[in-house]
């Protein structure tokens, strides 16, 4: 770190930005893009669909975030709070389409208020207008818990991700070719771990055994498809769920088989109230992960972050 | 300097050579549960030519040990390559020796390319 051509840091505060993705600006996740909606897309529809995508990030990244310095080692930590982070970036740019593709979406805030669309809606909608999976909102339980349901989970939105990179949209496609990279490597961590939490000791292989019937029981929900992700796959813009499984199944059984672990055999969580998450019918993990995620910016709704 | 070993030595942490007594670094040797090997990581930058080292980390295996690294040094896209090396695996010199090992070359300008008179028209010197 002596010599300035010896720091790998050196270069990362040059004037190029192209490396970052969506620019540098801090204000607006979608600035200079073009927002149009695309031919053949209703924009309500577009709206909803992006919203449950982003929803499904944004809880997902809050659970995962609750681990920042309680993981098992120092380099765990850093790893699931990366992986919260990478989500929350992917929440906060579809929450930001979704709001230009609808701005009635997005929560009424008083006159003068400072806060962006993409925070209104994550901080000021209340749980009934949540699009999120169920699959996301138990609490995270213990690493192999986590590991277990991280897995399951990047294996879904990866495959998700990369049909949704040829979205008609040409926002949502670029938002999901960055994710696609991101959920990548999700994927291989959790796979990684699963494996040698499997194959460890004893005590690491009785704690994923018992974390896959918990996980498990929202599995079929990633599955199931919801009217506006049928009309979103069917106007062009978004994915219906119900083609990932085939290859989402094999993905996994390929883990498990690594591991050497049964697929689990549990029954299936069944709707609550007739409804499911992408309906806004959710668990009651749901209202009090919300109430920790949302209390700082509804005590302070003129606050500047 | 207290008494140790210079054949006892290892890198760690990137601080220069250190005693080995109970680090658990040694090859071959199971590490005491509950603690990993340490690992020196190198990553070499956008515009680097080299792999530089970073600093260290533990993980219970080689691939772990690529994956913390990723974590833990390039989330800020500094790196385009990573190595890894278990730092038992390093020899470094003692501090011990340090006056033998460098002090002899400390008043030995001549070596230094510096005495020369470069023609005009030898480029990049």
């Amino acid at each position: 770190m002596t010599d300035d051509h010896d720091s790998v840091y050196d270069g990362l505060l040059g004037e190029d930005d192209s490396h970052w993705a969506f620019g540098t600006s801090f204000e607006d996740p979608l600035a200079g893009v073009d927002t149009t909606i695309p031919d053949g897309a209703d924009p309500a529809t577009l709206a909803t669909y992006c919203l449950m995508l982003g929803d499904d990030a944004l809880v997902y990244s809050h659970r995962l975030s609750q681990w920042a310095s309680n993981a098992p080692d120092l380099e765990d930590d850093i790893a699931l709070a990366n992986t919260a982070l990478d989500l929350l970036g992917q929440a906060r740019l579809l929450l930001a389409r979704a709001a230009a593709a609808d701005p009635s979406a997005v929560p009424a805030m008083p006159e003068g208020s400072p806060v962006p669309a993409e925070d209104s809606l994550a901080f000021f909608r209340d749980e009934p207008a949540f699009r999120n999976l169920r699959f996301v909102e138990p609490e995270n339980g213990d690493f192999a818990v986590t590991i277990a349901r991280l897995l399951v989970f990047s294996t879904y939105r990866l495959a998700l991700l990369e049909r949704l990179a040829s979205s008609s949209d040409p926002v949502l496609s670029a938002i999901a070719a960055k994710g696609v990279k991101e959920v990548a490597y999700h994927r291989t961590y959790a796979g990684r771990w699963f494996v040698t939490l499997a194959q460890g000791t004893p005590e690491s292989r009785r704690r994923l055994e018992a974390a896959l019937p918990l996980v498990w029981r929202h599995h079929d929900e990633l599955f199931a498809t919801h009217p506006v992700e049928a009309d979103a796959a069917a106007q062009g813009v978004g994915v219906d769920p119900a083609g990932l499984a085939g290859e989402v199944g094999a993905v996994l059984d390929q883990v498990l088989a690594t591991a050497g672990v049964e697929r689990p055999e549990v029954p299936s969580a069944g709707p609550v109230a007739g409804g499911r998450g992408r309906d806004g019918r959710h668990t009651e993990h749901l209202s009090r992960l919300l109430a920790e995620m949302q209390s700082v910016a509804r005590a302070h709704p003129r606050g500047q972050w | 300097m207290p008494d140790s070993q210079p054949e006892d030595f290892a890198a760690d942490g990137g601080h220069g050579a250190v005693p080995l007594d109970g680090v658990p670094t040694a090859l071959g040797e199971q590490p005491p549960s509950g603690e990993w090997p340490l690992y020196e990581v190198f990553v070499r930058g956008k515009r680097g030519l080299n792999h530089v080292h970073v600093g260290s980390l533990h993980a219970a295996d080689d691939t772990m040990a690529v994956h913390h690294a990723r974590d833990v040094y390039t989330r800020r896209n500094e790196g385009v390559s990573i190595w890894v090396v278990r730092a038992d695996a390093i020899t470094a010199s003692s501090p011990d020796e340090k006056d033998p090992m460098f002090a002899p070359a400390g008043d030995k300008v001549y070596r230094h390319p510096t005495f020369y008179d470069i023609p005009d028209d030898v480029p990049h010197m």
